[in-house]
């Protein structure tokens, strides 16, 4: 089937067959590498994506169901300061993990502007991560809203 | 000290914030082929026979390998050599992860297809399934008995201990599996290129066993052999002996296809096929006196190896010698025991054998002070070791124990008493939420220690390029811990370089000498000190050009914050660079450390067991609820001792991710399996911790006792991170429900 969607920002047009998973397009087809797979079952949260700004377990999506829309990766952030704050407070080990909750983080605060701890909690629940033991990835989520609040002073 | 200890951003960590991090599973050749795994599926039986016709008929088909197509030796195993690459027909099936044939075909779903047309013919056994079937040893699993090895530790009189107590604690443990659940799951690409060297490209922690692994399968001269680590997802110990297994199965098809094969694992056969933590069950009598002093330590402990010995005989070695904990101990008579039975092979996994006696050795301490009426601070301030005093192994310390301090800094930092009578009234007005507190202390022998001291070497090469810029390649490897940052961080405190100026390389095997494991916490020590060796030596052919060519004296030259300090003129360090590499100055060299020889007497378990020791102390404040059994770690304190902190962050990100995964172990994760086969094979239901579950705070502080052989006096941290926290935490369980808790994972029948 030939699907019509957009990818980071660019149009993309590519016969894909039906029973292939959006992971497997993505990251084989069109070399988007930063999309992991860590468990093939959506508990990991290694493979999200925003897909029309919501985050989505690219590994449970058919790359049909891409059709028509309009698909985000870390590859596509322009603005950098989630990515910074998770560099900063130190949440990234193995990283194997890191640009899923980037992503995760992204749809959050696309959101909520302010999230408190429950909040940023009840967000990330879906992504797993077995070496920084989390601490470290909520203070940098709070660092990336501090940035951006400090950001909007400025203007 | 101008970078050692600071806090500083880690050198790899945009690159893997953007995604462009390459793991094994990033790695795209031209002309690629895919393999998949055709694996017994029963725990127990002889093969009798192999029918790959039916897969080979499937259009895209390109190879499919079974024993009869292995050029070297087909068999692994570190110790002894006791596991089959693909199981030959004859011989046993010993657990359902098996292998019995590889494909290789043009797609994965084709290779995932194609397994499931190969069919095998198994005459099924009864399998052993449990330590104490297997210690009856009326079916044999592997070797002549199920009781594969044995390691002692004979110390004075233990019956002397016994007779001179006021009090004697019978007690018995049992452990469970624990699953490493690194995110990346295990995979390699091989490519056996047309010069015929296979490249391997591999996700692991000791690219050197891969190496000599491949090998031997293959028959290959290891200078025919490229084994490039890449970025690699956690590892924890899963991925030190296992991605040789791994890494062979691609590298066996390529070598018979000549095309590069793929082979990344589903995390089902990833949880089925590798390596676990050991299930245990432990017997310990100790003997006390009224003031709570230890006189004596009798333990026995049966680790369930698996199918296969793979580590175990190592990895037993550290549970002997860690079976009485960080004390002074008189009377020792320790025996641990390594048992085959039909299921998945246990390894390495973070602690390495020792989590499973310090659990068992920290509750008998609590209940000592629980009977004798002291608190469980001071039992373990009064037993632990100093400066002078001896380990059970009898190992005298000489230097760098901060085992006191820890603890000290933990009563301290957690404001201890206050909080105790905190717990107390807040258990008074309570009635169906509980708060326990529970202390752990422990210690870590880093390294290999004398029970594998052959492969105690390390190597690093520093190369400053004429711009200035740095690459060192070590031959540890980084996992996610943060090694590449640490050696970073020591390139630049002694060469003066700015951090972004510098690159870590992961290892390649064709360039560094076999470099040892990268496991034990002992990247920093050997790694670590290979770097600054070379580091120095290329800071004197420096410092010797610039004396001559400025005709200063050498110790009018200094190095600091990317800047170069000649008499009274100061330089950039690109612009003395450029100059040095005009005047053929050597600017690379190679650094290789190894330790001093360690005595040990591995009959009687008696010597030196280990280089250097780690200490730790952890407070555990944890809410159980009565009614549904529920656990919550609320709020940790934990204090290493690790001689210096030489990666600040890098170490806070150990101690938290060391305390959570541990709590997964206490409280949280559970393998669980119908007739040897593992039914919690994903995330769905082998749980682990997830954001919710973490403490809402762990406060970290380190003690830096310096250890003399250490680069700036580091000691090792990895896995002490760990250890402290499951027996802090099921203490804290014990405290809160007045019940001691005697096995882990702590299951809600346990509470309720």
């Amino acid at each position: 089937m030939i699907i019509k969607f957009k990818l980071n920002g660019k149009e993309i047009v590519k016969d894909v067959p039906v029973h292939k998973r959006a992971l497997d397009f993505l990251r084989d087809d069109l070399g988007v590498l930063s999309i992991k797979e860590g468990c093939g079952e959506g508990e990991c949260g290694a493979c999200t994506i925003l897909v029309d700004g919501k985050n989505i377990h690219s590994c449970l999506m058919l790359a049909v169901e891409l059709d028509g829309k309009e698909v985000l990766t870390v590859e596509g952030l322009k603005d950098k300061t989630i990515q910074n704050a998770f560099v900063e407070a130190g949440a990234i080990q193995c990283g194997f993990c890191t640009p899923g909750f980037i992503i995760s983080t992204k749809a959050l605060l696309n959101e909520n502007k302010n999230p408190s701890s429950e909040e940023i909690k009840e967000a990330l629940e879906g992504n797993l991560c077995r070496c920084t033991g989390y601490l470290k990835i909520e203070e940098a989520v709070k660092l990336a809203v501090k940035m951006y609040n400090k950001g909007s002073d400025k203007k | 000290m101008k970078i050692i200890g600071k806090k500083v951003k880690r050198i790899d960590g945009f690159q893997k914030a953007e995604g462009s991090a390459k793991y094994a599973s990033d790695y795209y050749f031209h002309n690629m082929l895919y393999a998949s795994v055709v694996y017994a599926n029963v725990p127990h039986g002889i093969l009798k026979n192999i029918d790959v016709s039916k897969a080979y008929e499937l259009p895209g088909v390109v190879y499919v390998a079974t024993y009869k197509d292995v050029p070297g030796i087909n068999k692994f195993g570190h110790v002894i050599k006791d596991m089959n690459f693909l199981v030959p027909i004859g011989d046993k099936v010993r657990f359902e992860g098996d292998v019995i044939a590889l494909i290789a075909a043009e797609s994965k779903e084709i290779a995932e297809k194609a397994a499931k047309l190969v069919s095998c013919e198994i005459e099924e056994l009864p399998p052993v399934l449990t330590i104490d079937e297997a210690l009856k040893d009326e079916i044999i699993v592997n070797g002549d008995s199920n009781i594969g090895f044995h390691r002692k530790i004979r110390k004075g009189h233990i019956e002397d201990a016994f007779k001179d107590a006021d009090l004697v604690l019978e007690m018995n443990f049992e452990t469970g599996y624990q699953e490493h659940a690194y995110l990346e799951p295990q995979g390699a690409v091989a490519y056996y290129t047309p010069d015929n060297v296979m490249e391997i490209y591999v996700s692991a922690q000791c690219p050197f066993y891969v190496h000599e692994d491949v090998a031997n399968i293959l028959g290959l001269p290891l200078n025919k052999i490229n084994v490039i680590q890449t970025e690699t997802g956690g590892g924890f110990g899963g991925k030190e002996d296992v991605p040789s297994y791994v890494a062979a199965k691609p590298a066996l098809l390529s070598y018979l296809t000549k095309r590069p094969v793929k082979l990344i694992y589903t995390r089902e056969m990833d949880i089925k096929e590798t390596s676990k933590r050991h299930p245990s069950k432990s017997y310990f009598k100790v003997a006390f006196k009224k003031d709570g002093t230890i006189l004596g330590v009798k333990s026995k402990t049966y680790l369930d190896m698996g199918a296969y010995s793979t580590l175990s005989p190592i990895v037993m070695y550290r549970t002997t010698v860690h079976s009485c904990g960080t004390y002074k101990v008189p009377h020792v008579f320790v025996d641990v025991y390594g048992v085959y039975t039909n299921k998945v092979p246990c390894g390495a996994f973070r602690g390495f054998g020792s989590p499973q006696v310090l659990f068992a050795i920290e509750s008998v301490m609590d209940e000592a002070a629980k009977r004798l009426n002291i608190d469980p601070y001071e039992i373990r301030l009064k037993n632990t070791l100093d400066v002078g005093d001896e380990t059970a192994t009898g190992h005298k310390l000489t230097s760098s124990v901060g085992a006191k301090k820890t603890l000290k800094k933990v009563y301290e930092i957690s404001n201890y008493p206050k909080l105790k009578d905190y717990v107390k009234k807040y258990n008074e007005t309570n009635k169906f939420k509980k708060l326990g507190l529970g202390w752990s202390h422990i210690f870590y022998g880093v390294s290999l220690g004398s029970g594998g001291q052959h492969l105690d070497g390390a190597s690093a090469e520093v190369l400053i390029q004429p711009d200035g810029t740095i690459n060192i390649m070590i031959g540890n490897t980084e996992m996610g811990q943060g090694a590449k940052t640490t050696m970073a961080i020591i390139a630049s405190e002694i060469l003066g370089q700015k951090l972004d100026k510098i690159s870590v390389l992961q290892p390649q095997t064709l360039v560094l000498q076999d470099s040892g494991p990268t496991v034990a916490s002992r990247t920093t020590i050997f790694s670590g000190n290979a770097v600054r060796i070379a580091a120095k030596k290329i800071k004197e052919n420096i410092i010797g050009f610039l004396s001559n060519y400025f005709g200063v004296g050498k110790n009018e030259i200094s190095f600091s914050d990317g800047n170069v300090l000649v008499r009274d003129k100061i330089f950039t360090f690109e612009e003395i660079t450029e100059l040095c590499n005009k005047n053929n100055v050597k600017l690379s060299e190679i650094g290789w450390y190894k330790t001093p020889k360690l005595h040990f007497d591995h009959e009687k378990g008696i010597g030196e067991a280990y280089i250097t020791y780690t200490f730790s102390t952890q407070l555990s404040l944890v809410e159980v609820d009565i009614l549904t059994g529920k656990i919550s770690l609320k709020e940790a304190w934990v204090c290493h001792d690790i001689g210096k902190v030489i990666n600040y962050d890098g170490a806070i990100g150990q101690v938290h991710g060391g305390v959570v995964q541990g709590m997964g172990y206490a409280i949280m994760e559970e393998i669980k399996q119908d007739n040897g086969k593992i039914l919690t094979d994903n995330f769905n239901n082998y749980i682990i911790p997830t954001i919710k579950d973490a403490p809402q705070n762990i406060h970290v502080e380190f003690v830096e006792e310096e250890f003399s052989e250490g680069p700036f006096g580091a000691k090792g941290l990895g896995e002490p991170s760990l250890m402290s926290s499951p027996p802090s935490i099921a203490n804290a369980v014990s405290n809160a429900i007045n019940k001691r808790i005697s096995k882990i994972p702590i299951s809600m029948e346990d509470i309720i």
